[in-house]
Parts: structure tokens; sequence; C-alpha cells
């Protein structure tokens, strides 16, 4: 399984950079939101996969018995996700004006605009 | 208290911009508080010969070991009384002479800090801190150099000294930290007892060459000298107290602090006796070539300043208690001479002296005072200037081999001294009367100060054994040995006076041919200046020529530099790692895990690929949905819930927005696309590898393990994911939801300036779907309920504030798309931007009981009672505001940008 998730996180990043080296705002946005997805992924692999339960003590038990999940990675993840969600959202309007702005969506001509 | 004495003109700082910006003339009541600082200082110097050198500490950053430490020797009172009694009559004239002036209160400020800053240089005992006030006098005295800085003179004069002396500053770095390995302290006190280990260690040449660069570019030693007349584009209040006073004397205190602990070696002696005597000609020689007052006395400082640092490197116990009783008359004479060159300036409009004469008539007061202080410049017997000068002489004559020559160009510096004194002093106060001067004494303010400054001069003139104690205190600190000094106006017919009796009358002498030496001037083609100039024009243009290549505004650049440098470092690195060949995995493989990864890889791709925004953000969010499922599978329900309201929020953002942008055709030819193609399957293979090999590799399970035991226990909560986030880590989290209301801040900002200059697009209508609006009606309160739900039960199971927020926002949205955005907002009673506010307020707010208990911020406090409800909870809640707060703000402001 590792070596599936690393083949997926591996696309995930290449196409994420592809699209961020495209001229087009839009894509690099959809690039940025593939990175995350990515790092996301990868973050939470390197973490150690395993099915068993999640790192939450059953009810009435004082301890939790291995195997569980690592609920490092999890953390960490988890405000990555939210943040990464805030980042887009910003970078997206940032866009949004910069081709209100420019009238074009091509990063070249908002440069040559200055 | 001491301590709070020590910073106290700091918080003045802070005060005088306001006081004097309310009250403009009422800036001269600031001078009261330097006056008491002196008095202070001045008891603590009288008492400090009998009773020893206090020391003050300051906690700063206990647990780095850093203490503020102010060791309150002789040597640091003397200057500390100088600083704070000459700033208070300083602060005294300024209150007349800028009177009015739009940025007084900005002024005072910098001169309050300033102040500040040179308190800290001469009371540190810790050479890191002396370090950091040291830069800050660079810094306060490039704002107030730069305090007109409408003219580009005054501009670029700020911009030299702060250059030429912050480079000393960063030398002054280097040696405190190659002090502190050999020495093992920071402190200045304890260094003197390592001294045989500093001067024998292989760094020592080095460390001395280091301090001597600090302290001769702020005393402006030659070749650094050419800063200090520059920076008589300041106003003169500043000239007067940074470039006579003070600033300048923080090299030359330096010099003194440290002979103790590096100096007395020949290495020391020769660089600092030659750059001394080098300074004190060429300043002795140019003060009397200028015709501007301002540069006379510039000039002289630089002279004086060369004395100084001369005696200093002679090192004699005689030099020394020569250079200190000189350094106090310096202060006096100098001081007044450039407040009255203030004066004159400001009642004659201009300083060039070939233009004033007879002011005395109608300005006797002023002359009363420039013509005290000039004879006290001169050397005339009964004036200070008189025994700092003998003292010099009588120090020359019984000092060791080499001396000599030292004699005789202190004896050509003092007559040019004295001849530049009375040019500055007495030339424009006599003479035949120019009746277009109509000009009079200034107010009180502005005479009072030079008049007391000359008086002292006089005063300890006449009964220099009033010195003799302070002086005592001060001149042991320097030699680190007891030094008694008595200081007598009469010693007897010694060949120094002779010398003295000489000088006078080669003064008098050039005074009446003064037009036949003035006109003698001779100037080497090329000084350091052009040296400097030079040097920092190639700079620029290297820096212009580098600077672009490298800052090329390009995003694909920049992100193809720094792909192919983590590429190619980490790849390097990767390929030598062992067992990447053998890496196994370690989880089996199931049929629908399968079927999320090829998911998953479909979307990347199609988003990739894809033609039109729509299809590209669909794909986007199958990608997310697939990693979303696969938290799912891995035992990581949280990541998943979480990972699914976020997917289904930022793919209705990216509609709001791509709604507005062209299909996507291509733009760049298809060898472009190629190269980027190898470059993004470089990076995917790399973090291929990079993954396959951190995830087969055992971890230390340590961290896991401790959460695991703790988080029951000390967190009392079950879920250990969000124990983690709101109490293990709950600072890091704090920052996280901070950056969040940041982000959606700045969205709304970014819209608002939008709507106002752009008439847009149609704004998003609500749903015409009676099926859809009678399902969303349903479904909001059952969302609602279902985000609080996942809010109070996050503790012990799969929620929390962050999935309990995003799903309560995403009711809202559901409202919004079904309804209308304006039904919505009515239907959440608050603006998202007071539910974010609140939100963060609860978050910040539920750290604080613990520290009322004297425990750290956002510790864990859990009251007992009925129901386990801790400040965590609370955090959490703030955290649940937080979150809805700010996808809401976005989606709405989103939705209605017209």
């Amino acid at each position: 399984m590792e070596l599936l998730l690393a083949v997926a996180s591996a696309v995930l990043y290449a196409a994420g950079i592809y699209l961020m080296l495209r001229r087009r705002l839009v894509q690099l946005i959809i690039g940025l939101g593939l990175l995350s997805n990515g790092t996301n992924l990868l973050i939470f692999t390197a973490g150690g996969l395993t099915r068993a339960r999640p790192p939450v003590v059953p009810e009435g038990a004082s301890v939790l018995e291995p195997p569980y999940a690592d609920p490092v990675p999890q953390a960490l993840v988890l405000t990555a996700i939210v943040i990464g969600f805030g980042l887009l959202a910003f970078s997206l309007v940032l866009a949004h004006r910069v081709h209100g702005i420019a009238g074009s969506d091509d990063v070249d001509d908002v440069g040559r605009d200055r | 208290m001491v301590g709070f004495l020590i910073l106290s003109p700091f918080v003045i700082a802070f005060g005088a911009a306001w006081l004097v910006s309310r009250y403009p003339h009422r800036a001269g009541a600031l001078a009261a508080w330097p006056a008491v600082l002196a008095a202070s200082f001045g008891s603590e110097l009288l008492r400090v010969g009998s009773e020893g050198a206090r020391r003050v500490e300051l906690p700063w950053a206990p647990s780095l070991g850093l203490t503020l430490s102010f060791n309150l020797d002789g040597l640091a009172l003397l200057f500390a009384t100088l600083i704070t009694g000459i700033g208070a009559l300083i602060v005294l004239y300024a209150s007349r002479y800028l009177e009015g002036h739009a940025q007084a209160g900005r002024f005072y400020a910098w001169l309050f800090a300033f102040m500040g800053a040179m308190l800290g240089v001469v009371l540190s005992d810790n050479i890191l801190t002396l370090f950091v006030f040291w830069e800050l006098t660079g810094f306060t005295s490039f704002l107030l150099i730069g305090f007109e800085h409408e003219r580009a003179a005054a501009r670029s004069a700020a911009m030299q000294a702060l250059i030429v002396t912050g480079a000393g500053g960063l030398a002054l770095l280097a040696a405190g930290v190659l002090l502190i390995d050999v020495a093992g302290t920071v402190s200045l006190s304890a260094m003197v007892a390592e001294r045989a280990a500093i001067v024998a260690s292989p760094y020592y040449p080095a460390v001395a060459a280091l301090i001597l660069l600090a302290a001769f570019t702020k005393s402006a030693q030659v070749p650094f000298h050419f800063w200090l007349p520059n920076a008589m584009e300041a106003p003169t209040p500043v000239s007067a107290y940074l470039h006579s006073a003070t600033m300048v004397k923080a090299g030359i205190y330096l010099i003194a602090r440290m002979t103790p602990v590096v100096g007395a070696t020949p290495l020391w002696t020769t660089a600092v006796t030659l750059a001394g005597a080098a300074t004190m000609i060429v300043g002795a020689y140019r003060a009397v070539q200028e015709t501007d007052l301002k540069r006379i006395l510039a000039y002289s400082t630089l002279s004086a300043l060369g004395v100084l640092t001369m005696l200093l490197g002679v090192g004699t116990r005689e030099a020394i208690i020569a250079a200190l009783v000189y350094l106090v008359a310096h202060a006096c004479y100098k001081g007044a001479l450039f407040l009255v060159a203030g004066i004159i300036d400001h009642e004659v409009g201009g300083r060039d002296i070939s233009a004033l004469a007879g002011l005395r008539r109608s300005m006797p007061i002023t002359a009363l005072a420039a013509s005290a202080a000039a004879l006290s410049m001169a050397g005339v017997p009964l004036t200070l200037g008189f025994v700092g000068k003998d003292g010099a002489y009588e120090a020359l004559l019984h000092g060791s081999a080499g001396v000599p020559w030292l004699l005789v160009l202190i004896v050509l510096a003092s007559i040019f001294l004295g001849l530049a004194g009375l040019l500055a002093g007495v030339l424009p106060f006599y003479g035949r009367v120019t009746p277009a001067h109509e000009a009079h004494d200034p107010g009180w303010p502005l005479w009072t100060a030079p008049l007391v400054l000359a008086s002292g001069g006089l005063v300890a003139g006449v009964a220099p054994s009033l010195l003799s104690g302070p002086l005592s205190a001060a001149a042991s600190a320097t030699a680190g040995l007891p030094v008694d000094v008595s200081l007598s106006i009469w010693h007897g017919f010694t060949p120094a006076l002779l010398l003295s009796a000489f000088t006078l009358a080669a003064v008098a002498f050039g005074y009446l041919v003064r037009h036949a030496v003035r006109t003698r001037s001779w100037r080497p083609p090329y000084g350091t200046e052009d040296v400097y100039e030079g040097a920092l024009s190639v700079l620029n243009s290297v820096s212009r020529t580098i600077a672009p290549a490298l800052h090329s505004a390009s995003l694909r650049t920049y992100v193809m530099v720094i792909v192919a440098t983590t590429v190619l470092i980490g790849g390097a690195v990767l390929m030598t790692a062992p067992g990447l060949g053998s890496a196994v995995s370690r989880t089996s493989i199931t049929v629908p895990d399968v079927l999320i990864v090829i998911i998953i890889i479909t979307g990347a791709v199609t988003a990739t690929l894809a033609r039109s925004t729509m299809s590209a953000v669909l794909s986007l969010g199958a990608v997310g949905y697939g990693v979303a499922m696969i938290f799912l599978s891995f035992g990581a329900p949280d990541l998943a819930m979480t990972q699914f309201s976020v997917e289904t929020l930022t793919v209705l953002i990216y509609v709001l927005v791509f709604r507005h942008f062209p299909s996507l055709g291509q733009l760049s030819p298809w060898l472009v696309r190629a190269r980027d193609g190898l470059i993004a399957a470089a990076v995917g293979l790399f973090i291929g590898g990079l993954l396959l090999f951190v995830a087969t590799t055992e971890t230390a399970p340590r961290l896991r393990e401790y959460f695991a035991e703790f988080g029951p226990t000390l967190g009392h909560g079950r879920n250990i994911v969000n124990v983690i986030l709101v109490d293990f880590r709950g600072f890091d989290t704090l920052a996280e939801i901070t950056v969040l209301a940041t982000a959606a801040i700045g969205v709304r900002a970014l819209l608002q300036l939008a709507s106002t200059d752009r008439p847009g697009h149609e704004p998003i209508g609500p749903a015409t779907s009676p099926v859809f609006r009678t399902a969303a009606r349903l479904l909001m309160p059952l969302l609602l309920l279902f985000a609080v739900f996942l809010l109070l039960r996050g503790h012990n199971e799969p929620g929390g504030g962050f999935v309990g927020g995003l799903v309560a926002a995403a009711a809202f949205a559901l409202y919004a798309i079904a309804f209308g955005v304006q039904r919505a907002r009515q239907a959440l009673l608050v603006n998202p931007l007071t539910l974010l506010g609140t939100g963060l307020l609860i978050a910040l707010a539920s750290g604080l009981p613990a520290v009322l208990r004297g425990q750290p911020y956002l510790a864990a406090l859990w009251p007992s009672g009925p129901v386990a409800i801790g400040t965590p909870a609370l955090f959490d809640a703030g955290v649940f505001l937080v979150v809805a707060g700010v996808v809401l703000m976005m989606i709405f402001s989103l939705a209605e940008e017209a």
C-alpha cells in the first residue's frame, strides 16, 4: 500500500508542479490545490500506515492498546487541511483581482502591464 | 529602581512624541527628567569612589541565560552624568530652537531614544547588550542626522554615518563573539580577570582589530573621519549633543572600557596612538581652514577625539587622567560653542564667519558664553581646557621612549585648536559692527544651555579639585587598578607650563595673522571619502547586475529554481540512502484502496489536461475526496471528516470565482510544455522515492506513546488528535486560527477594493428549484445541530472545533445557495466578522485563567464539578467560531460580489 500511495503522491506533486509552471492563473491555483493534497497525503503516509483503530481511547478503557494510528501526523495534517483551505481561498481571490485589474489571466501579460 | 532609571529615556521617548504634538510650547518641561537622571548618576559618581561599583541585573531572556546587567563603575557613571546632564540642557535648548516645528514630536522621541541607547552603551556590563545599545545609538543618530529628510544632503549624510558606524558595529559584534568564546563570559567586568588568557589567545589580534574598528568608526578616527563633518547636516542641537558631547565619544568610551581587557599590548598601543595622532593633526589643520561655524567646530571635534584616542593609546596613568579631564573639558566647551553657533544661525541667519562681526553688542549673554568656551578651548589658565591640555603635555613629557614626536604634534594641534576656538567663539562677536545685523540675545532657553556649559568649564578650571573624586573613580576603572587623581591649578614652573605658555603665544599670534594661515590651505587630491564613495558605487552597480537576475519577479522561474535545487540535492542524498531498493510495503493492498488511488491519479491527470475551468475544479474535487477516503481507510476519521467538508466548500468557492475566468487554451509552445513535463516528472520521482523510503522505515514510537498515555490522563480526552490540537499544541492552533482569520480578512479587503473600482459580474441569485429549497430548509437546522454535536463530542470521539465549524459554515452556505446570501445573512443573525472576532477572543481568553493561577498561558485547567468541562473546551469553541466565521465571510463576500 505504501507503494501505491507513494505513486499517488508522486502524481499529485508532478501534476501540481506542472500546473504551477503554466501561464494561466487558474491553472496555477489548481496546481496549488493538487500540491496541497499531495503534501497532506505525503505527511500522512510518511507517519506510518495502519488499518488499526483510530487514536481514540475506547469508552470505559483508560489506555489505548496498540496497534493504533499515529495521532501526531494526523494533528499536523488536520491543521494543514484547514490552513490550505485559507491559502487557496486567498490566492483565488487574489488571482480574481489580478484578472479584474489586468483584464487577462495570463501571468506574463500581468507582468507586462506594470 | 536603578534599572528603571537607565531605561527610562525609552519610556519618555514614547511619551514625548505625544506630549509635544499636544503641547508644542511646553517641550522644555521634558528637560526635567534628564536633569533628575544627571543628579542621580552624579551623586552615584561621588559615592562610587568610596563604596565601589554597584551592579544591576534585570532579567531579559532568562531561558537563554541573557540578563540586562549594568555595572555602575566610575567610568560608566562619568559618561552617564555627561550624557544626561548635557542631554537636559540640549532638550531645553531644542524646546526653543525647534518650537513650532511640525515634526518636533518625532525629534524628541528620537533624541530620548538616543539618550537611552547611549546610557545603555556606557552602563552595560554584558558585551551583547553593549552591542545592541551601540547599534541603537547608530540607528537613532541616523534618524536625527536625517531629521530634515526633505533635503538630499541630510539624507545622504545620515546614510553615510549609518553605513560607516554600522560597519563598525558589526565589527564589535564579531569581537564580542570571539571574546565570549575566549573568556567564557559575557560580562565585561569578569573579562578583566581573563585578560591574560585573552591576550595569549590566537584570536587576540583579530579581537583587538575588530574592537578598534568599531571604536575608530564611531569616534571618526582617520581614515573613517569623513562622516563627522558631513553629519553637521543635522539640526544644531543634534550636532551639539551627538557630535561633540556624546555619541562620537562612544568610541573613546569603548577604548577606555576595553583597555583593561585587551589593551596595553604593543599592537593596541601602536594602533590607538597612531590613529589618534593622525586624527588630531588632520582635524586641527582642517578646522582653521573652514569658514562655516559648524564645520570649524566639527573638524576641531575630530582633532579633540584624536587627542583623547592618542592619550588612551599612550595609556600611562598620567595619560589616562589627562584624557578624562580633556574629555570633560571638551564636552563643556564644544557643546557650548555648537549651541552658540546655533543661536547665531537662528538670529542672524548665517554661519559664515567671514560675514559675522561685532555681535557682542547686540547679544551680550551669548558673547559671554562663547568667549568663556573659546578661552577654555584655547587652554587659557583658570579654565578646564587648560587643566586638560597641561595634563596632556605633562603625560607626554614624562612618558616612555618614542613620545617626543607626539609632544611636538600635540603642541601643534593645540595651537590650531586654540585658533579654531577663537575663530568660532570670539571672532563673530568682536570687530566692526555690521549694520545689517539686527540680531539680539534669544530667549532664556536658548542661552541657558551654552552659558551653563561654559561656566562649568570655568568653575572646574578655577577649582579643578572638584573633579578629583569623580575622575579618580573613572581613571581606576580605565586603568584596571586604583588611581588617585589630585588636580590643581598650580604645579610650579614645569616644562609643561612653559609649553602651555608657548602654545598660548602661538595661538595669539596665529589669531593676529589668521588671514595668512587660512589662505594657505592644502588638501590631498583624494581622501578616504572618495574610497568610500567608490566602494559604494561599485557595490551598487554589482547589485544592480545581480539582483534582476535573481529577483526576476517570475513565479515560474522561482518554482523551477526551488524545485531543481530540492530534487538535485535531495535526490543525491536519497540515492545514497540504504535500503531504498529493498523497500517493502508493510501494509496490505485491498481492492477499494486500489480504486481510490485510481480516482486520485485520474483526477490529477484530468485536472492537468482539462480545457475548461469547471472540469479542472471538479477533477481537483475528486482528488480531495479520494484523499479523504484514504484517511478514512487508515484510521483517521477526524482527517476524513475535515477533508470532506473542506473539499465541498473549496469547490463552492472555486465555482464562485472561476465563473469569471475564460477557458483554458494552451499558451505555451510544446517545447516549453515538454520541458515543464520533464521537471514535473523529476519532482514526482523524487517525492515518490522519498515517501517510499520514509514510509517503509520504522519510526520511533516515542511521541505517539506519550500522547496516547497522557491524552486521557493529563488532557482529559479520549480523542488523542483533538487533545493534541486544543491542549498539547494549543499555542500552535491559536496561531493557525489567527492565520485563517487574517486570510479571511484579506479576502474581504480584496473584494471590497474590487467592488469600488469595477462594475463587474452578476451576483449569484437564489436557486429556483422548489425541491432543492425545501431540502435546504430541512437540512440546514440538522446540519447546524450536527456541527454543534461534532464540537461537543470532539474531545472524546472523532469531531472537534475545526470540522464542526466547517459543517456549520456549510449549513449556512447551503441556505445561501437556496435562498440568496441576504437571507442567509439574516439567518446567521451576526456578521461573519463578529463571529470570527468573538471566536478569536474566546480562544485567546481561554488561556488566561491559567496565567491567573500562575501557570503558563494556555495551560489547561479542569475545574472539578459535576460536568468535566475544562479551558480546552472553551478553546475548541473559539476554534469552531473562527472557522465558521472565516468560511462564511469568504463565501458571502464572494457570492455577493457585484
